[in-house]
């Protein structure tokens, strides 16, 4: 298998498909970032996660042709306009479907699973309508472009360097806000137990509604940072959202920390796996990886030792 | 009254009534282009069936129906392809005897795996032997380790997800994508002809009220009692002795093994087999089929996945754009407004009526309705 390669193209192989894993990484934990709040905090099964993911996109890609054709000076950096807006629309979303459609099924997880799938499908079709079924590509702007070279045989595209920078910085700031900020507390309180926290003069349903939104709005943000290596149709959401949960489960369900780590080993191991397979096999063997250890070990890698 | 009896009189006209539904009206109504349709949506309500049974009944919510439908469908699917690709058949193949998708491919023999589908008594224990054992195997690794509820589901939505690409993957040996096609004849006798349509259609229903006796037989069993106290208090349960894990087990394969049966219904009467019936958003939907046809109840749950796919079929057909919407409001209605569905809004609006009627009428009648209410007062949630 290895034989027709030198040893140091061998290490620029895995140099550069781990560095094509870390982009899936980083995809993966923005994506996973959203539902582990959602999932693991609050304990709803959000199955529309991929398609407020997707809204993100297309929000995306309506300001880069909205800069296109009225702003094209400021086109270089719309980018980060576009990602607030993301944000926003997405987490505007969310906080609309808490109240309509989740905000009664706290006590019924599993039927929160049917009905956000319902909401996917609805949604899903709605994009069609509006945004056609054919996938749309944003243009990038032209210092995304092109690679950095590190080494005479290795190197990385800017755009990949530039997501895994947003990933972390997401990252920290989603820890940041859920384990110091006052209101981090406020909703890990609700989490533990809801009847003490509203004792304690906690407004629970407002803490459910906004712990959602942000959810959802680290959801878009993904979907904004996925524009920019892949393009974008109605139905790409669906195509993500079982590795997701995989890897928030994986993870173990409530800890952050844990849902990175499990971001990190499965989109390694399937990058790595592709080289030497076809992608369906690596995805296969990578899923199956991760099934059977969650047999072994059902809690996940990190799992926070809770008293049921 | 005796609590095991093996089933009480109400329920009994309610499956008389869907027998006379399926066994006369429908076959006098429809052409049999549209009978086959139904045949193909009954094929579903296999597996609806053993989700009220592992869903209703044992709290055991899976998403992943699909891999048994998908498995028993492709156990006869390849007997059936087997028998397509005699020698006669596929002279034209560079290697002739081997089902076409595998020519494609460049393979020159039969895998080792595919042989003993020249034999259909082999092909039917298979069709409920290997979902049965996968069965088996995911839900001991689950249940002995008291994983439940939403990891449970999540897990079976993977493998869901894991069979579907293994399929697509392995052209050479599954048809890939496409499936399996051109599934000609039954032991020399051929499917594909109208007659042969009718003839499977009526063996079908048959069989589903062969399934539908079992499902009634477990719910009025002790068994039936356990899975449904388990589902309300698990804990309550283990404590009295019970092992829980095993009970678990059991419905899983049930619902396993009759998903299966669906699914090699399925092969039989639309005479393919593809990846499209496996993965995740059919599992789904098959869950769908149940939870609008009330997921605590048997009858139910053939009533549900004839409407739903009714309603996809006739609406697909006029509105495409619309029927997403459709769907998804469909789901959404029926979780936040009827979560005991079609089978809900029966018991608690139109029997009633009904049972007023008639016991204005005849006052004798009513201690049968009552004994009945007790039966299905399995508690909702």
């Amino acid at each position: 298998m290895f034989g027709e390669y030198s040893i140091g193209d061998l290490g620029s192989i895995f140099v550069m498909q781990g560095f094509a894993g870390l982009i899936l990484f980083s995809v993966y934990v923005l994506m996973a970032l959203g539902l582990a709040i959602i999932f693991g905090q609050m304990g709803v099964i959000n199955m529309a996660h991929g398609e407020f993911m997707i809204l993100g996109a297309y929000v995306t890609w309506m300001t880069s042709n909205l800069f296109q054709s009225y702003l094209p000076s400021l086109f270089s950096g719309y980018f980060f306009l576009a990602m607030m807006l993301a944000f926003l629309a997405s987490g505007a979303l969310g906080m609309l479907v808490e109240w309509v459609l989740i905000r009664h099924l706290y006590k019924r997880p599993l039927d929160t699973l049917l009905a956000t799938w319902g909401l996917s499908l609805m949604l899903q079709q709605a994009y069609r309508s509006v945004f056609g079924a054919r996938e749309v590509g944003v243009e990038l702007p032209q210092w995304m472009l092109g690679s950095l070279k590190v080494t005479d045989s290795i190197e990385v595209p800017i755009n990949g360097v530039f997501v895994m920078a947003l990933t972390v910085l997401i990252t920290c700031a989603v820890a940041y806000v859920m384990y110091k900020s006052r209101w981090g507390r406020q909703v890990r309180a609700v989490v533990q137990n809801r009847i003490m926290a509203g004792a304690v003069g906690i407004n629970t349903a407002k803490v459910d509604r906004y712990t959602y939104a942000l959810g959802c709005g680290i959801a878009g943000v993904a979907g904004s940072a996925f524009t920019m290596i892949g393009s974008t149709g109605p139905t790409s959401g669906q195509l993500y959202i079982v590795d997701t949960f995989l890897v928030v489960v994986f993870g173990g369900a409530a800890s952050l920390l844990g849902t990175i780590a499990s971001a990190f080993s499965i989109s390694q191991t399937q990058s790595t796996l592709e080289f030497f397979m076809s992608g369906s096999m690596a995805k296969v063997l990578t899923l199956l990886a991760v099934v059977g250890i969650l047999m072994l070990r059902p809690q996940g890698l990190f799992a926070l030792k809770v008293r049921k | 009254m005796n609590a095991n009896r093996f089933t009480n009189r109400s329920e009994l006209i309610g499956i008389l009534v869907l027998a006379a539904f399926l066994v006369v009206i429908l076959p006098l109504c429809l052409d049999v282009f549209r009978l086959n349709l139904v045949a193909k949506y009954l094929t579903y309500a296999f597996v609806a069936l053993g989700l009220v049974i592992c869903w209703g009944y044992g709290g055991i919510l899976s998403l992943g129906q699909g891999v048994f439908f998908g498995l028993g469908g492709y156990c006869m699917a390849m007997f059936l392809k087997l028998e397509a690709s005699s020698v006669e058949n596929t002279k034209i193949q560079s290697t002739p005897g081997i089902p076409d998708f595998m020519d494609w491919n460049q393979i020159t023999a039969l895998p080792f795996f595919w042989k003993p589908f020249h034999s259909l008594t082999f092909t039917i224990a298979a069709v409920i032997l290997v979902p049965g054992i996968f069965a088996l195997i995911i839900g001991a690794a689950m249940f002995k380790r008291r994983v439940g509820g939403t990891y449970f589901a999540i897990i079976t939505q993977a493998v869901a997800a894991i069979l579907t690409i293994l399929i697509v993957g392995q052209q050479g040996y599954t048809g890939g994508i496409n499936g399996m096609t051109d599934l000609r004849t039954l032991k020399g006798w051929d499917i594909r002809p109208d007659h042969a349509k009718i003839v499977l259609y009526f063996f079908e229903v048959g069989c589903l009220f062969i399934c539908i006796f079992i499902a009634q037989f477990i719910r009025h069993s002790k068994l039936g009692r356990i899975l449904v106290a388990m589902r309300d208090q698990e804990d309550r349960v283990r404590f009295s002795g019970y092992s829980v894990a095993n009970f678990k087990i059991f419905a899983f394969c049930v619902a396993a093994i009759l998903s299966a049966i669906g699914g090699a219904m399925f092969a039989l009467q639309v005479g393919f087999m593809s990846p499209s019936f496996v993965g995740i958003v059919p599992s789904i939907e098959m869950v769908i089929y149940t939870a609008v046809g009330g997921r605590l109840s048997i009858l139910g749950a053939v009533y549900g996945t004839l409407l739903v796919n009714f309603a996809k079929t006739s609406l697909s057909e006029s509105f495409p754009e619309l029927w997403l919407f459709g769907l998804g409001g469909l789901f959404i209605a029926v979780v936040l407004a009827f979560p005991n569905g079609l089978a809900g809004i029966w018991q608690d609006h139109v029997q009633p009526r009904i049972d007023r009627l008639i016991s204005s009428r005849k006052p004798k009648a009513e201690s049968a309705w009552t004994d009945n209410s007790v039966a299905d007062g399995a508690p909702a949630e």
